[in-house]
């Protein structure tokens, strides 16, 4: 490889530094995912231009355009509301991509001591821990496609999102985990295509098998722990590749990501072990999805609208039922009116309101809400006792007590937002169905509650309508 | 030097790096950072490319294609998407109230 290579591999890896500092602070964000793209895409062309003996160009560069046009469809077409399944897929072919490149290397490998071992030499020519690492590399890369998929049929609901636990579930994830191990350990001693390919299949179900048990609230925790991971394998494969680029930018992610993962895990007051094993273990992450039939006072858009339109603090806490009604505009809207007539109006963003933190401040700021009104959590959950009504769009287990009270309930720990200690608290919902974690919520039925029944932007249309002629 | 130190040392250093540099993210980003690092990983690309310019059976190229596209899906993907979301978040002023273009 000549040195100049070297160096633009060098100064693509700061980049991905950069892009990762960048991608840290609101106002740098955006600049830090271009210069990451830019040098992610420097560092691909660099192989076309260094590589001597480099074949099949034309049908590469093909392939590159699929890849392109299918990344780009996918990004672009994806709603907000369905980005965390977006990320859990892309990074899932990218862990698939990983196993492959790792597979094809092993087979190149082998042909070559083959070579060796004909012509007599005895020498090896890859030493034991290169085929450690193409091992972990089928390996990981294997699950975390896996998982990946899986995540996204949860998240996408083509599947149900609660944890799914048969009987021998503990044993055969054992068995895939010590099947997985032994294979590795043969990699290194007896390398052979059929064991990196029987490893590659044993990753597979070792994924599916690690991702089902897991609840869906808990899914997103599990999509940034396998964005690690495909990170990790990455690296290997730079190992395995000889390849600093690879090593530096995959190992970059691995670390980060892990240390994402604990952040979100954090934020959720969950840990990372029970979130993966809890289910394993016997208790279940999630309630009983049940819909109770104890009696609740409910009112039409218009008693909300007088309680909205005299009230002089008001905070909004949305939740995901907001997005998948494509309601942000209207609850805007809203907003804007009560601000007109002088009341002051905030948003309280729980640290995981949506699907995965950070989510439903993308989904406002898509509707165009002005930044300073999304309150997060620690700096609002003592404004409560203050507010005259909380209105809760399309949230639930974020505002459930149970996470305070209930030391059994999965969400237990949790940090909530204290929406019952305001004087009035308004719940749009569609339904009595419980929230995400499947677990009902007691401040439902507080004498305080007023429940406001219907799809979050019928309501909200409604509700708007009657302010606006009180 | 012993190579393989070497490439420990790198792989070290990066570790540190990697948690050094996003150690004061705040909530509100930790989706658009995740769907970041996601696209980074994608510049297994480049494995990708390297190795399959190297292969010589039908079976080996088709496979390695394969990784091709899918590992440029994950980063030119990984990429557009982060960008449509820090896009939201860089809008400054509140926008005219007719949304109807939606």
């Amino acid at each position: 490889m000549p040195t100049w290579v070297q160096v633009v591999y060098l100064l693509c890896a700061i980049g991905f530094i950069l892009a990762l500092k960048g991608l840290s602070g609101p106002r740098t964000a955006r600049r830090g995912n271009l210069v990451g793209a830019a040098a992610a895409v420097v560092g691909c062309v660099l192989p076309f231009i260094y590589v001597d003996h480099l074949d099949h160009v034309p049908l590469m560069i093909g392939a590159i355009a699929v890849g392109t046009a299918g990344g780009v469809f996918g990004a672009r077409k994806v709603q907000m509301t369905q980005m965390p399944q977006m990320v859990a897929l892309f990074n899932g072919v990218g862990g698939g991509a990983a196993a492959l490149v790792a597979l094809l290397e092993l087979n190149h490998m082998l042909e070559v001591q083959d070579a060796l071992d004909a012509l007599g030499a005895d020498v090896d020519a890859y030493g034991w821990f290169v085929y450690a690492a193409t091992a972990f590399t089928i390996f990981v890369g294997s699950v975390s496609f896996a998982g990946s998929l899986i995540t996204f049929a949860k998240l996408q609901e083509l599947m149900t999102s609660r944890p799914v636990v048969f009987a021998g579930l503990p044993v055969a994830f054992g068995l895939m985990l010590l099947g997985g191990v032994g294979l590795s350990v043969l990699t290194v001693t007896d390398a052979a295509i059929g064991i990196g390919i029987a490893l590659c299949l044993v990753g597979l179900v070792f994924g599916v098998l690690l991702v089902l048990p897991v609840g869906g609230a808990d899914v997103p925790i599990v999509i940034s722990l396998l964005n690690a991971f495909t990170g990790l394998t990455v690296a290997a494969g730079g190992y395995v590749l000889s390849n600093t680029l690879l090593l530096v930018g995959g190992t970059l992610v691995g670390a980060s990501g892990t240390f994402l993962t604990l952040l979100m895990a954090r934020a959720m007051g969950r840990s990372v072990g029970n979130i993966m094993f809890g289910a394993l273990k016997g208790g279940s992450t999630l309630g009983g999805g049940e819909a109770s039939d104890r009696p609740v006072k409910s009112a039409g858009p218009e008693d909300v609208a007088i309680l909205l339109g005299y009230a002089d603090r008001v905070i909004i806490v949305p939740g995901y039922g907001l997005a998948v009604a494509q309601a942000q505009h209207t609850l805007r809207e809203l907003v804007d009116v009560l601000g007109e007539r002088g009341t002051k109006v905030d948003y309280a963003i729980h640290p995981v309101a949506g699907r995965m933190p950070g989510h439903m401040n993308v989904l406002l700021a898509e509707a165009q809400v002005p930044y300073e009104q999304l309150v997060e959590m620690d700096e609002i959950n003592g404004e409560f006792k203050n507010t005259d009504v909380v209105l809760v769009v399309g949230a639930n287990d974020v505002v459930n007590p149970a996470a305070k009270t209930t030391p059994g309930a999965p969400i237990y720990g949790m940090p909530i937002l204290n929406a019952d200690e305001a004087k009035q608290i308004v719940f749009m919902k569609r339904s009595m169905r419980p929230g995400f974690a499947g677990i009902e919520n007691e401040l439902l039925f507080d004498p305080k509650t007023t429940l406001l029944f219907g799809d979050a932007k019928e309501s909200l249309g409604k509700l708007l309508n009657s302010i606006k002629s009180l | 030097m012993n190579e393989g130190v070497v490439w420990l040392t790198i792989f070290i250093l990066s570790v540190f790096v990697g948690i050094e540099v996003i150690s004061k993210v705040s909530s509100t980003l930790h989706t658009p950072l995740m769907s970041g690092a996601n696209a980074i990983h994608g510049i297994i690309l480049l494995g990708a490319i390297l190795v399959t310019g190297a292969t010589d059976s039908t079976l080996a190229l088709v496979v390695g294609l394969v990784a091709i596209v899918l590992a440029t899906v994950n980063m030119v993907g990984g990429f557009v998407v982060t960008d449509r979301m820090l896009q939201m978040f860089t809008r400054k002023k509140p926008a005219p109230k007719n949304e109807g273009a939606r």
